[in-house]
């Protein structure tokens, strides 16, 4: 069996599970946000009782995290609702927005706070929980009334899904990120590619890649329509989370014998930085096909690139140049911000060298991904902008204005698109 | 549940995204407020870009504007029909606005889950992509038990796929009311 399938059977009480079997599981985490969690709590009151306990405090996690820093009343009124919640519930894991608790980006922040752990199963009503997958872990999106039926039994119903496998063969170009890997996949197999499957990537050129790296690839399998992303554990995962947890954890690997759908091998040296043009993710071209094509915005953050390591990498561009066209770095979550005041290129700190190029410093949060209230930070609130962004997906009004354009690429390529004002392959600043 | 579906058919193209569905802004209201969950069923596709929006022609709101309803029951997709965001507000607002069934090849799998399990709307997998065969506002009759959907203007017939493993989910009203038939909470 594939690692996917081996979490799976586990949970099930199975010695062994196949694709497409339906089989019920325990769920070891629950997460869920400010956008989802509300309608989650309301048909689990309505469906287990106003006084109904959810079934293990411990398991579940809420991260406000979408519609934070906007005067928007509904909005509002719904931290106010999972305030109320945690606090009647009485639940460890709350984040409260305005606390010296609160987080931001809920994917990153679930690392940080070492709930992404290897073998285990989680579930959130938000698609991006498939970024765990990069830590081992059977991650995916569901809706509300799936999380709600979570919160009342711990258990749920999930189709096992088959296995594609990605391997990336060989050093990967200093210039190549893996937002470069995952978007040339993505082009490659087509929005609906990997319908329904697990995503597992391997080989040399993704063991080289740190946690942020693998992360940047499981975020995206759902824009392939994958169901989870995978990456067998290794030294790199446990330094990671000996640091942010000290919760045991089971690990699980792929059998010698495991049965994929289909293996996918690329030879790395011959990535290039590659974008996604408007208004689909896997509408694919390398940078270098696009060069100078004129932009208006560039958008650095996210959970797929806002991560510490993605501003690492648009500083070293950024450093001693001005930028060209309106440029917004929202750090995915507060200690990620603290990195950005703490962490030094040759002695300015990131986010001096972010000022000083001319760029605007939001607060951690999803900001301007997907467009949001009219007064989001970053927000692309006229049809005539045209912006290059580090997020995960450009579809038709997904960052705000309906006509507006978005390019999908790695924090590389939108820092030195920033300084120019137009498409712009990183190379030329590195 | 009836097994027959009757009314206007709503046409759109490939990869029709959950913030086409209902766009992000939109994510904030009370879907237990009626004042505001009647919303859902305003903005419902308002995402959709103009041309795209009712083909083969475009340019037609699927809910109109200044109301809450909309007057197509079936809507007609081509693949990979509600990829993207896992918002359950999306097949909630199709639901709300008062569509009762998708017509499509395929489905991005969270949008499929999330309508069969909270019982929203029923996702019907077509043999083939009909939105080039059907145009907006023609009748249809979706049969789910004969696995047929008829367009009753131009009297054509196309064959739908069998619900298979999620057709007891469906017929519950969802996946609490098949945990309560089934013995697995009260």
């Amino acid at each position: 069996m594939t690692i996917t399938e081996k979490i799976l059977a586990r949970r099930a009480g199975k010695t062994s599970v196949q694709p497409g079997d339906n089989v019920w599981v325990d769920v070891d985490v629950l997460m869920t946000h400010d956008v989802c969690g509300p309608p989650t709590i309301g048909i689990f009151k309505k469906q287990f009782g106003e006084n109904a306990r959810v079934w293990d405090p411990e398991k579940l996690v809420i991260i406000p995290d979408h519609y934070i820093f906007t005067k928007d009343k509904y909005a509002n009124r719904n931290i106010d609702i999972l305030r109320e919640f945690a606090s009647e519930q009485n639940l460890p894991h709350y984040y409260d927005v305005g606390s010296e608790r609160y987080k931001g980006v809920c994917h990153i922040a679930m690392a940080e706070e070492g709930f992404t752990r290897p073998g285990e199963i989680l579930f959130g009503t938000d698609s991006h929980t498939c970024t765990a997958g990069a830590f081992g872990q059977f991650a995916t999106g569901i809706g509300n009334t799936d999380a709600a039926f979570i919160l009342g039994t711990g258990k749920l119903w999930v189709k096992v899904p088959p296995t594609m496998k990605f391997v990336f063969e060989g050093e990967i170009h200093p210039y190549v990120m893996a937002k470069d890997l995952i978007l040339r996949i993505i082009g490659d197999i087509g929005v609906d590619g990997a319908s329904y499957c697990c995503m597992e990537f391997a080989g040399d050129g993704v063991e080289a890649l740190d946690m942020e790296g693998r992360m940047t690839l499981a975020n995206m399998v759902i824009e392939a329509g994958g169901k989870n992303g995978m990456v067998e554990p290794d030294q790199t995962t446990f330094d990671y989370l000996d640091k942010r947890t000290s919760r045991q954890y089971e690990l699980v690997f792929n059998d010698a014998g495991a049965t994929y759908d289909s293996v996918r091998v690329y030879k790395s040296n011959e990535l290039q930085p590659m974008l996604a043009k408007p208004h689909s993710p896997d509408n694919k071209a390398t940078v270098f096909q696009e060069r100078n094509q004129p932009l208006t915005r560039a958008y650095i953050g996210s959970c797929t690139g806002g991560k510490l390591s993605d501003f690492v990498a648009a500083a070293r561009i950024l450093k001693k140049q001005t930028v060209k066209i309106d440029t917004f770095v929202v750090p995915s979550t507060n200690e990620v911000a603290e990195g950005l005041n703490t962490l030094r290129l040759n002695g300015e700190t990131l986010a001096e060298i972010f000022e000083s190029a001319g760029a605007t410093i939001g607060q951690a949060s999803c900001a301007a991904c997907l467009g949001g209230p009219a007064d989001t930070f970053g927000r692309l609130n006229s049809d005539d902008e045209v912006c290059i962004s580090t997020t995960n997906r450009n579809f038709p009004g997904r960052m705000g204005a309906k006509k507006s354009e978005v390019y999908l690429a790695s924090p590389y390529t939108v820092a030195a698109s920033a300084i120019t004002g137009k498409i712009t392959d990183p190379r030329d600043f590195l | 549940m009836s097994h027959r579906i009757k009314g206007k058919a709503f046409v759109l193209g490939e990869n029709i995204d959950t913030d086409q569905i209902i766009p992000a802004e939109h994510l904030v209201y009370s879907l237990e407020k009626s004042d505001e969950k009647v919303l859902y069923g305003k903005y419902a596709l308002s995402g959709v870009p103009e041309r795209e929006s009712g083909l083969p022609g475009g340019g037609i709101p699927f809910t109109p504007p200044n109301a809450f309803e909309t007057e197509f029951q079936v809507i007609v997709a081509g693949k990979n029909f509600g990829c993207g965001s896992s918002r359950e507000h999306a097949p909630a607002a199709l639901q709300i606005a008062g569509a009762r069934a998708v017509v499509a090849p395929s489905y991005a799998r969270i949008f499929y889950r999330n309508a069969v399990d909270g019982g929203f709307i029923i996702p019907l997998e077509s043999e083939v992509d009909l939105s080039k065969e059907i145009s907006t506002g023609d009748e249809v009759e979706v049969d789910q038990v004969r696995g047929i959907l008829k367009n009753l203007s131009s009297d054509r017939q196309f064959r739908l796929k069998p619900l298979g493993d999620v057709a007891d989910i469906i017929s519950a009203g969802g996946i609490f009311g098949y945990a309560r038939k089934n013995g697995m909470m009260e």
